[in-house]
């Protein structure tokens, strides 16, 4: 009845509400992408994607247009930028990377340091969470949903892209347009985990569920339950925490993140440090049992 | 004449300042398995690579069943087996679903599987000989086995052509005898087969014919007759007794081999 209590208490205040929901839809469609970036091994990516959008962001609230428009066009100046900077000089991939992402990211700081602004931009950095207003909220919805239909509708296809992208070319599909949609949906993504995280952390949330999720499944279908699943719960949980340890709330579900995957990392029964030793001494015993 | 599976013509492609193919031709007859071989960086690859479409020739052009590779992409003809390097074997995927990905061609906006579809992949599945592991996790299986699960895919995709690439590389002498002999049943079922490989003992059993690549098409016929010794030197670039052969010693791209069609076109 207690624990209870603790739970319904901070559903009595709108913006707890209001951050509950956002945090959990954010990290479900997080989540979903993280399966394919950790296979694909583009978490680079996502971190950089994540943080160049940020001009975009302060650029789209100066000109009164909708982020994820700003967003969309900064993640794709950034994969420009790298591949330019990759292919045209001698600088290698992760290099390249690092120098256009933190780059941009420093453009959308010094914008917000010269826009006059009576929402604090500064909240784009470490997300407020608490302070998501009603259109906040419609804005990650509509993001949110539309990211995660396309991601589901388009498994398959994405997965295919991971996995064998020459097989994708040779049965007359466009590995280079997967490749694209999944950038575009990864800025949207990006947009949608601001709110709740802010884009320093936007990342963590982008890759740390589906390197959890991979520990405990071969099947990627399921990946694909869990990654959300752990997520959402972690996300939760961390608000729940920051509430009653009155902490910084998105750093708090990111915390929640990383430390259940160190718990998978160490007790997951396929791959666990710790869990495979037991899985087998197990094994052991009940045979020794047998005997 | 009939219309060759494979047409190659003078096909000249660079990355970069690299020179990899420098007016490359080659026809392939349907139901013929036919063994590509050359050191690395002969331009096996980018050999394949052009048959498929994936890199444009900056001169010559590429036929498959006399129509451009991408319209034989639609049609689902062309089926393709990687390197076992280019695999990532943790991926989280069933033998079953790597199959299935042979059937997304023939399928709807989000690839749902139909009766029909899984259907194909079991029938894929047992001519391969792994019903029983389709649902194993992909890198579970042996090397050989790891070969017949993207031949299966090839398979349930309807594919009247198949490249391989490197299909004996870490494949043990049993394993290597079944993909042979499967190769040899698809042949006789009409699929147009091209196995690139520097591994040479196997290619005696397997092949119809043999080209000896080296940036271009140094020789094509029996592989009886390509594989001699005197012409491997000239691919590898390497007598038997490892002397150096000279550039002027190699023959010009037209060499023709009695008994083997030369497309007209060709030196």
């Amino acid at each position: 009845m207690e624990f209870l209590g603790l739970l319904l208490e901070p559903l009595g205040y709108d913006f707890m509400v209001r951050a509950l929901a956002t945090t959990a839809l954010a990290a479900i469609v997080c989540a979903v992408l993280s399966c394919w970036l950790v296979l694909i091994g583009w978490s680079l990516m996502g971190d950089a994607v994540s943080h160049a959008v940020l001009p975009g962001v302060v650029l789209a609230y100066i000109a009164g247009a909708p982020f994820a428009l700003g967003a969309l066009v900064f993640a794709l100046i950034a994969v420009t930028l790298i591949g330019v900077v990759r292919s045209t000089s001698r600088v290698k991939e992760d290099a390249a990377i690092g120098i256009v992402f933190t780059s941009l990211f420093a453009l959308g700081l010094v914008l917000i340091s010269v826009t006059p602004s009576q929402t604090d931009l500064n909240h784009i950095i470490f997300g407020n969470l608490l302070g998501v207003s009603v259109p906040d909220l419609i804005q990650v919805l509509v993001l949110g949903v539309v990211a995660f239909a396309i991601l589901i509708l388009k498994r398959r296809d994405l997965t295919l892209y991971a996995f064998d992208p020459t097989h994708a070319h040779a049965i007359g599909l466009s590995p280079k347009r997967l490749g694209a949609l999944l950038l575009g949906l990864l800025a949207l993504t990006s947009v949608v985990a601001l709110q709740t995280v802010g884009v320093v952390l936007v990342v963590a949330m982008l890759i740390i569920p589906g390197a959890t999720a991979y520990l405990l499944t071969d099947r990627f279908s399921r990946m694909l339950v869990i990654a959300p699943a752990i997520s959402a719960l972690c996300s939760i949980a961390g608000i729940y925490l920051s509430y009653y340890l009155d902490t910084a709330s998105g750093a708090m579900v990111v915390l929640t993140q990383g430390a259940a995957f160190a718990v998978v990392y160490l007790f997951s029964p396929r791959q666990g440090l710790i869990g495979t030793r037991l899985a087998k001494s197990r094994r052991k015993k009940a045979a020794a049992a047998a005997l | 004449m009939s219309t060759p599976a494979i047409l190659v013509e003078n096909v000249t492609v660079h990355y970069g300042e690299v020179l990899a193919l420098d007016g490359a031709s080659l026809a392939v007859e349907p139901a013929r398995i036919c063994g590509l071989v050359g050191m690395n960086g002969s331009g096996k690859s980018t050999l394949f690579k052009a048959i498929m479409g994936m890199v444009k020739p900056d001169a010559g052009r590429v036929l498959i069943n006399g129509e451009p590779p991408a319209k034989a992409r639609k049609k689902g003809g062309i089926g393709y087996v990687p390197q076992s390097e280019d695999v990532d074997w943790q991926f989280p995927l069933s033998v079953r679903d790597v199959v299935m990905m042979g059937r997304y061609g023939h399928q709807g906006f989000t690839r749902r599987p139909s009766k029909a579809d899984r259907a194909a992949v079991d029938l894929a599945l047992d001519r391969v000989e792994l019903s029983e592991f389709a649902g194993r996790q992909i890198g579970q299986l042996s090397g050989g086995q790891k070969k017949r699960a993207f031949v299966a895919r090839g398979i349930a995709q309807g594919a009247t052509m198949m490249l391989l690439d490197e299909p004996f590389a870490g494949v043990d002498k049993r394993s290597e005898a079944t993909i042979t002999r499967l190769l040899k049943e698809l042949a006789a079922d009409g699929c147009t087969i091209l196995v690139s490989t520097h591994d040479l003992h196997a290619l005696p059993q397997l092949c119809d014919e043999a080209v000896l690549l080296m940036r271009k098409v140094l020789m094509h016929g029996p592989p009886g007759v390509v594989l001699q010794p005197e012409h491997l030197a000239m691919a590898f670039g390497l007598d038997v007794l490892n002397r150096d052969v000279p550039d002027a010693a190699v023959p010009d791209a037209g060499v023709s081999v009695p008994g083997v069609s030369n497309r007209p076109g060709r030196g």
